[in-house]
């Protein structure tokens, strides 16, 4: 997928003004945010669990080529087959090489991030097959011709409006004085127009939230049963997944999947948790023909071993995101790419360079409210400055910035400098805002006063009134000394 | 020239400062996915009898908006879907998994239209056993096989699951282990493949919240998930 | 009383220092009062925390040695902000990977530093202050001090000891301000919508005074609801606590 990182702060601009936007996103502290509050409250094991789940996730990607080789081999002996893709080049190509194979004219999907990733429905569609979205959010954007803006609820930024809108538009063969006004009305409308497509499917594409190592399965959770389909009706199921996507055994899923879906939509399971191994048994009734997992590196095999690592633990439970107050303020679409919020400003520049998505890990207050959802522990602000660190180092920093921040250490380390600066500001700066209070603008501090006061400071800095006061003491008078 | 798979596999191995694993360390690995062991399991079905569990499981399946319904031997099965069906202003007919076609008499419900088979779209309701229920959080666990096909699970508008108390187990864990005993005994866990095509682990109906973040039933699979317990 | 107590190093902290020295003298009677003696090292400047948080570790390492410095032999080091008692206790250790002789320094310094509020109530098992201040208040939870030194309950503990004070739950009081150091400059339209919420959140429980511990999002916040012309006064938590909260609330016009 193509990204507009680099314009991070017209993205924003542009997410700020919009007012269906800021509407839609409200409804994620209701929503997401409280849910995952109650269903996490009622299970006392959680902080424990969240420490196996960090452990397990560590120990697999001590030994990830260990188990990634497991699990093909599991894969191979159910009758499965691995395509190993370094790029997203490599992956399309395979994609698009067993979709010819079969002569797919039609591919459904269920929800994929590592399809997005590659931007593999642009190149189907370039190489004249048509991919459908099932999911509903997928399906949603697919007809807004718009990128997701969350990992697990892709049109979170659509109003029920836009969405009627967007029905009426593309499934015109029906009546168009149609009531579009409840869920029910959409998700009944979706249901039967997808209901064809998955039959007609020659190739069903998913995702995978896990890989066993230990049987060669792939995991989906849906709470649609889109996944399910697509999967069961399509003569090949392709799954796309990434490295970091293995855990070792069907008990280390058990383990993380009670953090998943309690973390993503505050459910103690999604509806449907999936486990796939190989085509269809001899003996089937019903089932693929044919099994195929791409195996998607794209950076990851780079980050191991870096101070990026921990960001592989990530289980795309969205957490992060919905309780961040920068998301929760411009929205998936700001951070330019496939991944928003914490984890995308980490995972964005580790995959496609900082140069590029640099703007992403500085957009935080490192209010550490990310960090105390993750599931998995992840220290996501640490990693953000790890970023900066590296930008800083290579010289990315606005020149201001660099400037002030030398000016502003050169004083720090030298307290006779300091005092006598610091005073001087105190006094002229108190001088002229005493009568007010405060400064309604200010030179130099347009960032400030643009949209807010700023205080006038009392006058002399602590500094000279503690010296006066030990002189007072001294000399017998007690008092404060203010 | 080396292909993908070695150059992602070096990668890997670079990245982490070693070659790849072998002797001891490797043993090690080959152990911890051949015994599988279980991480920390919550309390909440601990100490459980089988009336605990079914209690437990029933309490769950409610929440995950199922309708259920408590039967004393399997051969009530048929009498009680009938009078569901009726109740739910449902048609008389329903596609049934073959595992089931012997263990229910349907002579119990002379109107009803009963086939057996996978489903084909066209069905309204289904009828299918399942592998294990986990009373922890009310899931059912079914597996893929020539007597329980997968579409049964997704395709009709309304699936009927008939669960008997002796499936019921607490933790997911319990249910893996099951599978895995199951599939040593029938010979099919050769070098530790095993699986079935599918195990689905169903929560109660379809649904979505893609619409402005409100839960809707019937998204892709079943509008309604009815459980029948047998207490067998 | 300053008595034979513990002996408590005062990190003044940059914004107090030149803006709102009234905080720090509150600091010093509440840490008197319960039996410290307090010195204030008179080379302390900065924690280091702008140059840290915008990637530049030289620097913050060549401010974080002076403050090391400074504050040698202290029972005790306590700082009237949760994100300066944070930057040392949590960040300090893990700068000095490559010099093991500092680190071992910040490591000593670090386990020695609290944020102020906590350390009264959890070092020093403080459980009330003699103090009033009549009217209803709501406190704003500044992140680093949550989140880093878990300071949750401690003031609202001492609030509660407060003759006449009625305290108001902030329902976001948990979100963070916008204020994040150089991001509110950086970022100052996602800054302004932030600290717009939690200015009009401020005004719709009713207080008449919003409470933190921390300078930075005070200003900010402070700022933010006199330009939306609300009435709330903002003040530091210690000066309430310390019974000196006689004086102009922040932003509001001096005295003389």
């Amino acid at each position: 997928m193509q990204s507009t990182s680099r314009s991070f702060k017209q993205n924003a601009h542009h997410a700020l003004q919009d007012a269906t936007l800021q509407r839609a996103l409200g409804n994620i502290k209701t929503g997401f945010q409280e849910k995952r509050r109650q269903v996490i409250e009622a299970l006392p094991e959680f902080e424990a669990l969240r420490d196996t789940g960090r452990d397990i996730k560590n120990h697999t990607l001590a030994n990830l080529d260990f188990y990634l080789e497991r699990f093909e081999e599991r894969v191979t002996e159910a009758g499965g087959v691995v395509h190993w893709c370094r790029t997203p080049a490599e992956a399309r190509e395979t994609i698009l090489e067993i979709c010819k194979r079969r002569n797919a004219r039609t591919v459904t999907k269920g929800k994929s991030m590592i399809a997005e990733e590659i931007g593999l429905n642009e190149f189907l569609e370039a190489n004249a097959i048509e991919p459908v979205e099932t999911d509903l959010g997928e399906y949603i954007i697919q007809l807004r011709h718009e990128p997701p803006s969350h990992i697990i609820a892709p049109a979170i930024h659509v109003t029920r409006e836009q969405i009627a809108d967007d029905f009426r538009r593309h499934h015109s063969d029906l009546d168009p004085n149609r009531r579009l006004e409840e869920p029910r009305d959409f998700t009944d409308e979706a249901r039967a127009k997808l209901r064809d497509r998955y039959f007609q499917a020659d190739v069903g594409i998913t995702g995978a939230n896990f890989l066993i190592a230990e049987t060669g399965s792939t995991v989906i959770v849906t709470n649609e049963g889109n996944g399910d389909m697509t999967q069961l009706l399509g003569k090949a199921h392709v799954v796309v997944a990434s490295l970091e996507k293995v855990v070792p055994t069907l008990d280390d899923a058990a383990t993380i999947l009670r953090l998943l879906a309690r973390s993503a939509t505050g459910q103690e399971m999604s509806v449907y948790t999936t486990f796939s191994t190989g085509p269809r048994r001899a003996d089937d009734l019903d089932g693929p023909e044919e099994f195929h997992v791409v195996l998607l590196d794209n950076g990851r095999s780079a980050m191991l071993g870096t101070e990026f690592q921990e960001m592989l633990r990530c289980i795309r439970c969205a957490a992060c995101m919905n309780h961040c107050p920068v998301y929760a303020a411009v929205g998936g679409h700001a951070y330019g790419w496939v991944y928003p919020g914490p984890m995308g400003a980490v995972l964005t520049p580790s995959l496609i360079g900082v140069e590029e998505a640099g703007h992403l890990p500085n957009a935080s207050t490192f209010c550490g409210r990310c960090e105390s959802v993750c599931p998995m522990r992840i220290p996501l602000p640490k990693m953000m400055r790890h970023y900066r660190t590296r930008e800083y180092e290579r010289g990315l920093a606005p020149g201001t910035v660099r400037v002030g921040l030398s000016l502003w250490s050169f004083l720090a380390t030298r307290p006779s400098l300091y005092r006598f600066v610091t005073g001087m500001a105190a006094r002229t700066l108190g001088a002229f805002g005493r009568r007010a209070g405060r400064f309604r603008s200010l030179p130099m501090a347009g960032g400030w006063t643009g949209v807010r006061d700023l205080p006038a400071p009392e006058g002399k800095t602590f500094h000279a009134l503690w010296k006066e006061r030990q002189g007072a003491e001294r000399r017998g008078n007690g008092g404060t000394g203010r | 020239m080396s292909s993908a798979r070695d150059q992602i596999l070096g990668s890997i191995r670079k990245s982490l400062g070693r070659g790849a694993l072998e002797g001891e360390d490797a043993a090690r690995l080959h152990q911890r996915l051949a015994t599988p062991a279980r991480n920390l399991i919550p309390d909440r079905t601990a100490g459980l009898d089988r009336d605990g569990l079914a209690r437990q499981l029933v309490g769950k399946l409610g929440e995950a908006a199922c309708s259920v319904d408590e039967v004393a031997s399997l051969a009530e099965v048929p009498g009680r879907i009938a009078a569901w069906l009726q109740r739910e202003n449902l048609p008389a007919r329903l596609v049934q998994a073959p595992a089931l076609a012997g263990g229910l008499d349907w002579s119990q419900a002379p109107t009803m239209e009963v086939k057996t088979g996978t489903a084909d779209g066209s069905e309204d309701t289904s009828v299918t056993p399942v592998f294990a229920a986990v009373a922890e959080t009310g899931t059912l666990m079914l597996v893929s096989e020539a007597s329980t096909p997968t579409g049964l699970n997704f395709l009709p508008e309304n699936h009927i699951a008939v669960v008997r108390r002796s499936q019921v187990v607490g933790p997911l864990e319990d249910a893996w282990s099951k599978l895995r005993a199951a599939r040593t005994e029938a010979g099919t866990a050769a070098a530790g493949a095993g699986m079935p095509r599918t195990v689905n682990l169903i929560t109660g109906p379809s649904r979505t919240g893609d619409i402005e973040q409100r839960i809707q039933m019937g998204a892709h699979g079943p509008r309604r998930l009815h459980v029948i317990v047998v207490d067998d | 009383m300053p008595g034979s107590g513990p002996r408590v190093g005062l990190f003044v902290t940059c914004l107090v220092d030149l803006y709102r020295p009234t905080v720090g003298f509150a600091a010093v009677k509440l840490l008197e009062d319960a039996g410290c003696t307090v010195e204030v090292p008179a080379t302390q400047t900065c924690c280091g925390q702008p140059a840290y948080n915008s990637g530049d570790m030289a620097d913050t390492r060549a401010v974080a040695r002076g403050v090391i410095d400074a504050f040698e032999g202290f029972d005790y080091v306590v700082a009237p902000s949760g994100s300066c008692a944070g930057m040392i206790h949590e960040h300090y250790p893990k700068l000095f990977a490559d010099e093991p002789e500092t680190a071992q320094r910040a490591q000593h310094l670090a386990k020695r530093t609290h944020e102020l509020v906590s350390f009264l109530v959890d070092v020093l098992n403080v459980e009330r202050v003699d103090a009033a201040y009549p009217g209803t208040v709501t406190y704003h939870d500044s992140c680093s001090g949550l989140r880093e030194l878990q300071v949750k309950t401690q003031p609202r503990r001492l609030l509660g000891s407060v003759e006449g004070l009625s305290l108001t739950e902030l329902p976001s009081a948990e979100i963070c301000c916008g204020f994040g150091g150089t991001f509110c400059v950086k970022y100052p339209e996602i800054s302004d919508k932030m600290v717009t919420e939690k200015a009009r959140d401020v005004t719709a429980t009713g207080a008449g005074t919003l409470l933190a511990g921390d300078l930075g999002c005070l200003l900010n916040m402070s700022g933010k609801l006199s330009r939306l012309g609300a009435e709330t006064k903002v003040r530091h938590v210690a000066e309430v606590l310390a019974g000196m909260a006689d004086g102009p609330a922040i932003g509001e016009p001096g005295k003389d």
